[in-house]
């Protein structure tokens, strides 16, 4: 239990790493840490598969698509930063506070709290699960995919024509 | 449910609320483009969070990583064509700053 405590609060401090940092190429690569800690916590509980997907899509390919646009984009002179800093420091000085005061609160009302799920238990095999039981969102995803590509597609071909 | 997974459950709910704070601060405060997308990425961890963690107490982890799995794959997707967006947006403006993008038609 307290690996899992230990990995939240370095989730915690990775995506405070995220929003603090003045470098978006930092910021970048503390969201692909968050997705690492993520994919710990999701094998810890007993999701693997959700957690292999993770790893290599979130840590790898949205790492690589947010570095790549990052580089398009004009990088900041060093005069620049140290301005950037205290203005984003004033800007989320309050957010740390804010964690802190939500998170006790919401420790100290679950406490006396009686949780209770029902337990469903239903087919324990992922691919099953995924091509015979949820084929409806196996179809929208189809179609998002479809979109996805149609639209980059599009945005890269009006780019060149101008 | 066992004690240990109300427990699990227990500890990994503030969190989850703290990550869904963290990412709604995030976009609210941030005017970067780029920044709006990476607070967009942290609120869809604590949702993926979450659906694997009710996976979990429930002992349904299959119909949890099937959805989890979905959405991941939309999630990239979502990044992507956010992110030509966004460079399309940079070269008609010169910047990734939202402000630039207020009197678009429509």
């Amino acid at each position: 239990m307290s690996l899992i405590i230990g990995l939240l609060v370095i989730l915690i401090i990775a995506v405070l790493m995220v929003i603090f940092s003045t470098r978006l190429l930092m910021s970048a690569i503390s969201l692909a840490v968050t997705s690492i800690i993520v994919t710990l916590l999701m094998f810890r509980l007993n999701s693997p598969l959700a957690a292999v997907f993770e790893l290599s899509i979130c840590a790898g390919l949205i790492t690589v698509i947010f570095i790549t646009t990052i580089s398009f984009v004009k990088p900041v002179a060093e005069e620049e930063l140290l301005i950037t800093w205290k203005r984003r420091l004033k800007k989320y000085i309050a957010l740390p506070v804010i964690l802190i005061v939500v998170g006790l609160v919401i420790s100290f009302l679950l406490k006396p709290m009686v949780l209770a799920l029902p337990p469903v238990l239903q087919e324990t095999n992922v691919a099953y699960t995924l091509w015979n039981i949820r084929q409806v969102d196996i179809i929208g995803q189809a179609i998002i995919l479809l979109v996805g590509v149609f639209g980059i597609v599009v945005l890269f071909r009006e780019g060149q024509n101008k | 449910m066992s004690a240990e997974n109300a427990e699990i459950l227990r500890i990994f709910i503030p969190f989850i609320i703290l990550l869904l704070i963290a990412g709604f601060y995030f976009i609210l405060a941030t005017r970067n483009l780029i920044r709006i997308l990476l607070g967009v990425e942290i609120i869809t961890k604590a949702a993926l969070l979450a659906i694997i963690l009710a996976g979990y107490v429930t002992n349904n982890t299959a119909l949890a990583q099937s959805l989890a799995i979905i959405m991941i794959i939309i999630e990239v997707f979502v990044v992507a064509v956010a992110a030509g967006i966004i460079i399309q947006i940079y070269k008609k403006t010169g910047s990734v700053d939202a402000r630039n993008i207020r009197n678009l038609r429509g």
